[in-house]
């Protein structure tokens, strides 16, 4: 099953970028367009964010994601590159793990 | 231009490798993790990707948020038609690399020749180092022991989270980040993994549909 959603998801992603540059400007010109697609990843990540840290399946959990999460947020508010955000972040997870 | 192309080239080589170790840790084979970098190219689809997979998310939970996230490339692509005016084989081409990336450093050239320039030689560039980065990363996050005992699980929210600050700087978009994270944590328990992210892109996109223009 993976397969099946690396290849549909590719695709799916392939098309939304040649829809772009071969639909009528009209159709994506519109103002609910232009004012909705910005939000969507705003939200998906934010939403992923949360998920990701307080939960394992279907359920709420606090462990050390929430520090790791804080730690990354405070590289992030020092504008500290990609790979410094995550790797401190997994780091902190480690460290806290090894106590 | 070339100073803007290296400083991107190096950003994107360390995100590379974080995105190959993420996604060896997810439970993708090492094929698989090469064909997305390959095939879907746009980074933050490819990390929910992986992430709703790590996560044990439903099955097209995690190739629906990919789509989700990548429907903001179509925008990119409304805006750069008619400044690469490609048609044919080479707009076809050309589609594959209508990124962030691509987009910021084509717009706003002086000339058209030098945006498509921009546009060509970033895309090239980008594509190489993203897939060469990617299957580093991964190779050597599989030649490790226990992903979990190095804080791995811990590595993909602060990936998101990374991809989520430059797109904060207003009060609205803070605003539906909050709700958002809100939304879904609320939401967990109750649904299958992975369905929270789609009830959230569903509220978010009623959101911006009805809500009144300024």
């Amino acid at each position: 099953m993976i397969w099946a959603e690396v290849l549909v998801g590719s695709a799916a992603c392939y098309l939304l970028k040649l829809a772009g540059l071969s639909l009528p400007q009209h159709l994506l010109e519109d103002a609910r367009i232009q004012r909705t697609v910005p939000l969507i990843p705003v939200a998906l990540l934010a939403a992923l964010v949360a998920t990701q840290t307080f939960s394992t399946g279907q359920h709420l959990v606090l462990d050390v994601r929430a520090a790791a999460l804080g730690v990354a947020l405070i590289a992030v508010l020092l504008r500290a590159p990609f790979l410094v955000v995550v790797a401190a972040a997994a780091a902190t997870a480690a460290l806290l793990r090894l106590l | 231009m070339i100073r803007d192309a290296l400083g991107i080239a190096v950003a994107t080589g360390a995100y590379a490798l974080s995105f190959g170790a993420i996604a060896a840790t997810s439970g993708l084979t090492l094929l698989q993790v090469a064909a997305l970098s390959a095939l879907m190219f746009t980074g933050a689809s490819q990390f929910a990707l992986v992430g709703v997979i790590g996560a044990g998310g439903s099955v097209w939970a995690g190739a629906a948020t990919a789509a989700l996230l990548g429907s903001r490339n179509a925008l990119y692509g409304l805006r750069l038609s008619a400044l690469l005016n490609v048609r044919g084989l080479r707009r076809l081409a050309a589609a594959h690399f209508v990124i962030d990336e691509t987009t910021a450093m084509a717009i706003g050239r002086d000339s058209g020749r030098e945006g498509r320039l921009a546009f060509w030689a970033t895309g090239v560039a980008l594509f190489t180092l993203w897939n060469l980065g990617t299957l580093i990363g991964a190779l050597a996050t599989h030649a490790l022991p226990d992903p979990k005992v190095l804080g791995f699980d811990a590595a993909p929210p602060a990936a998101f989270l990374a991809l989520l600050a430059p797109r904060l700087r207003a009060r609205e978009p803070l605003a539906v980040a909050l709700a958002a994270g809100v939304i879904a944590l609320v939401c967990l328990p109750f649904v299958p993994a992975g369905i929270p992210l789609l009830i959230v892109a569903v509220l978010v996109a009623g959101f911006g549909f009805w809500k009144r223009p300024k």
